[in-house]
């Protein structure tokens, strides 16, 4: 037990348990549906996590540091509509611009919001609640028919949503999920290791007593923001690979289920706590369920949103009255916290060096 | 007259020029605004939305939100027209409805009070749970209908030229200024929202009150919900999705702070009156529902960040001339 306490913190102890609600997920729905297990059904989940992934990935940074992004669904829809505008348009504009340019079109987006959270001290509730609006009416007034449509867009793109980067047996893995991981370590990285990351834990626990102590609160969160508007213009060019044929609501009410899935992986609203790896999961985890329920006869499949309401509250019920418990425990051994006597003495000679 | 010129400096002074400034502009741009049928159009149009406004201006002001009333609205409208569907008796089916609202609101509130959960998160799963039952129960169809007095109800003018929404609407204002303003309950909805901790050990029974708030909150969105289904004749899974942001966006304009404490009801009702206004003034210009949703979003952001930029202002103008008395030796440093 005590060497468990030692190489175990709660978090991660709800992060397995997360994993194993997965692993039960797919063993009930691979009894129940005919053929679930074959690589489609792989490709489908795993496409569709990467887009909430992305942005759920982006979305925990601002949550993080005790603030929100609303607007991320609104942003997703943009890149996504702009991009495939522009590629309509011409046709030959090269790959990597394009992804370019949702990348630098979500990043100002989020400059926008992160500008007046931080520097213009709006609460972010109010910033993001008004360009939610104000990106989606963008979006709207756009010149010419609302429409993208999949067969007036460069072959690229319809091919990339579909070629496989390498496989592990049958499954593909696209390209799509490819970036998906890749983005997913470096976050996990930046958050667990990097100055940078652990500072955004410090704003969100405390934000008074991160600004007494002198960081830089309105610079880490400007740039929280930001990179979460990248993330989300990332997410948009993958919505406009995967999808093809847009219109103007696309992505709309995005932003729910990414906070859901934040929420669900244990990502804390009240800011300073949660990892990317409880995203990653907590988007794993919605989709899944999603996608599973389309494919099961027994009950309709406008299930989902009902499901996944109840599955929230479950989700903050048991972080609240079993990983708080955990933690108090955790806690009162004393085993993360307090250093041994002889680390004391080590200490307080260090401290007395001149 | 200085007792003016604070009012003029207040929120509510802020929100009453911007007001006038709408409608002058309204005024000027169409000659069918003053019509008194435009009048009762501009309320009519979104009378729903501005009677939950006035239950949410209470749940914020006492530091929660709740993001679901849009959802509730749709479920106890969905709950109603499924068992009319099923020909049960009409008034049976009403009560279901609004019963659904009470019961939504009282796990929201449990959820909250009691379990002690963030009403943001609860509330979201509320927002996502009660518009999945809503389309569980309606799958794609579309119910109407309803028994001719209901859309009547709906429709028609019930009192003088006034519909019977807005008659509900307005006697529910004064109640809730009343309420908020004058009687005691009112106070104890401001001291729980600046300072739970201290209400709570001032002897207030925070836990009744936000379970009580939760519950008003559910009960009149589902009465709303049944509202518009009168007045649209027909109800749908998604009936009503989307409207928890035009009604919070409605009471953070009018002064509420997000984080509770602060805040009148005469300031949210001029906020209802710009809005409402300005959709008005844009609709007359043909301008759409989305782009118009966009500009009230812009003038949210905007009536935060002018008065902190003009604060912000005037604190360095302050210093600067500060600097400047020290220097000519007319004010003693540190003084």
């Amino acid at each position: 037990m005590e060497t468990l306490k030692r190489h175990f913190r709660p978090e991660q102890l709800r992060e397995l348990s997360l994993v194993f609600l997965i692993v039960a997920i797919f063993m009930f729905f691979g009894s129940q549906i005919e053929g679930y297990f074959s690589p489609r059904i792989f490709n489908r989940v795993t496409s569709d996590v990467a887009i909430i992934t992305v942005v759920a990935l982006g979305e925990t940074l601002v949550l993080l540091t005790r603030n929100y992004d609303l607007s991320v669904g609104s942003i997703v829809g943009l890149t996504a509509f702009t991009v495939g505008k522009q590629l309509s348009a011409n046709p030959d504009m090269l790959p990597i611009l394009a992804l370019l340019m949702a990348l630098g079109l979500g990043l100002s987006l989020g400059c926008i919001n992160g500008l007046l959270v931080s520097y213009g001290r709006v609460p972010s509730i109010i910033v993001t609640l008004g360009t939610l609006a104000i990106y989606r009416s963008i979006l709207v007034a756009f010149p010419g028919n609302k429409i993208v449509v999949i067969h007036e867009l460069p072959a690229w793109v319809v091919d990339f949503g579909r070629v496989q980067l390498f496989s592990i047996g049958e499954l593909n893995i696209r390209p799509v999920v490819g970036a998906a991981v890749l983005m997913f370590v470096l976050f996990q990285l930046v958050t667990t290791y990097m100055p940078y990351g652990r500072r955004l834990y410090a704003i969100g626990s405390n934000p008074e007593a991160a600004r007494v102590g002198g960081l830089p609160s309105k610079r880490i969160v400007f740039m929280a923001y930001m990179t979460c508007g990248a993330m989300a213009g990332l997410a948009g060019f993958m919505f406009l690979v995967r999808y093809g044929d847009l219109t103007v609501v696309a992505a709309q009410g995005l932003e729910m289920q990414v906070i859901a899935a934040a929420v669900v992986g244990g990502v804390s609203t009240n800011g300073g706590s949660g990892t990317m790896i409880g995203a990653l999961l907590g988007a794993f985890m919605i989709n899944l369920l999603q996608q599973s329920l389309l494919r099961w006869l027994v009950i309709s499949d406008f299930w989902v949103n009902a499901l996944l309401g109840m599955l929230i509250l479950l989700a903050v019920t048991i972080d609240l009255v079993v990983v708080n418990r955990l933690r108090d425990i955790w806690a009162r051994s004393g085993l993360q916290i307090r250093p041994t006597d002889e680390e004391w003495q080590v200490k307080e000679k260090e401290s007395h060096v001149p | 007259m200085s007792r003016r010129l604070q009012f003029l400096k207040s929120w509510e002074g802020l929100l009453l020029v911007i007001l006038i400034f709408v409608i002058g502009f309204n005024v000027i741009s169409t000659q069918h605004y003053l019509g008194l049928q435009n009048q009762i159009n501009l309320f009519e149009l979104h009378i729903e939305k501005i009677i939950v406004v006035l239950i949410m201006t209470f749940i914020i002001i006492n530091a929660e939100i709740d993001l679901s009333v849009g959802s509730v609205m749709g479920l106890a409208g969905c709950v109603m027209a499924y068992l009319w569907q099923r020909e049960l008796p009409f008034g049976l089916c009403l009560l279901a409805g609004l019963l659904t609202g009470l019961l939504a609101g009282a796990i929201n509130g449990f959820m909250v009070s009691y379990v002690g959960l963030s009403s943001l998160v609860v509330t979201l799963a509320g927002l996502i749970g009660f518009r999945g039952l809503a389309h569980v129960l309606l799958e794609n169809n579309s119910v109407g209908n309803f028994p001719p007095w209901f859309e009547k109800l709906g429709q028609e003018p019930f009192i003088g030229p006034f519909p019977f929404a807005m008659v509900v609407f307005f006697v529910m204002l004064i109640i809730a200024i009343i309420v908020l303003q004058r009687a005691g309950a009112g106070r104890y909805v401001y001291v729980i929202g600046n300072n739970r901790e201290v209400a709570r050990y001032s002897g207030v029974n925070v836990r009744r009150v936000k379970m009580t708030l939760f519950i008003l909150s559910g009960t009149i969105a589902a009465f709303a919900g049944l509202l518009m289904a009168a007045r649209l004749g027909s109800m749908r899974g998604d009936t009503a999705q989307g409207t928890e942001l035009d009604i919070i966006t409605m009471v953070l304009l009018g002064g509420v702070s997000i984080f509770g404490g602060t805040g009148t009801m005469v300031g949210v009702l001029l906020s209802i009156l710009i809005v409402l206004n300005l959709r008005n003034g844009m609709g007359l210009l043909n301008i759409t529902g989305e782009t118009q949703t966009g500009v009230i979003g812009a003038l949210l952001i905007l009536s935060v960040l002018v008065p902190n930029i003009a604060r912000e202002a005037r604190d360095a103008w302050n210093r600067k001339r500060r600097v400047q008395r020290i220097r000519d030796g007319e004010e003693p440093e540190g003084g």
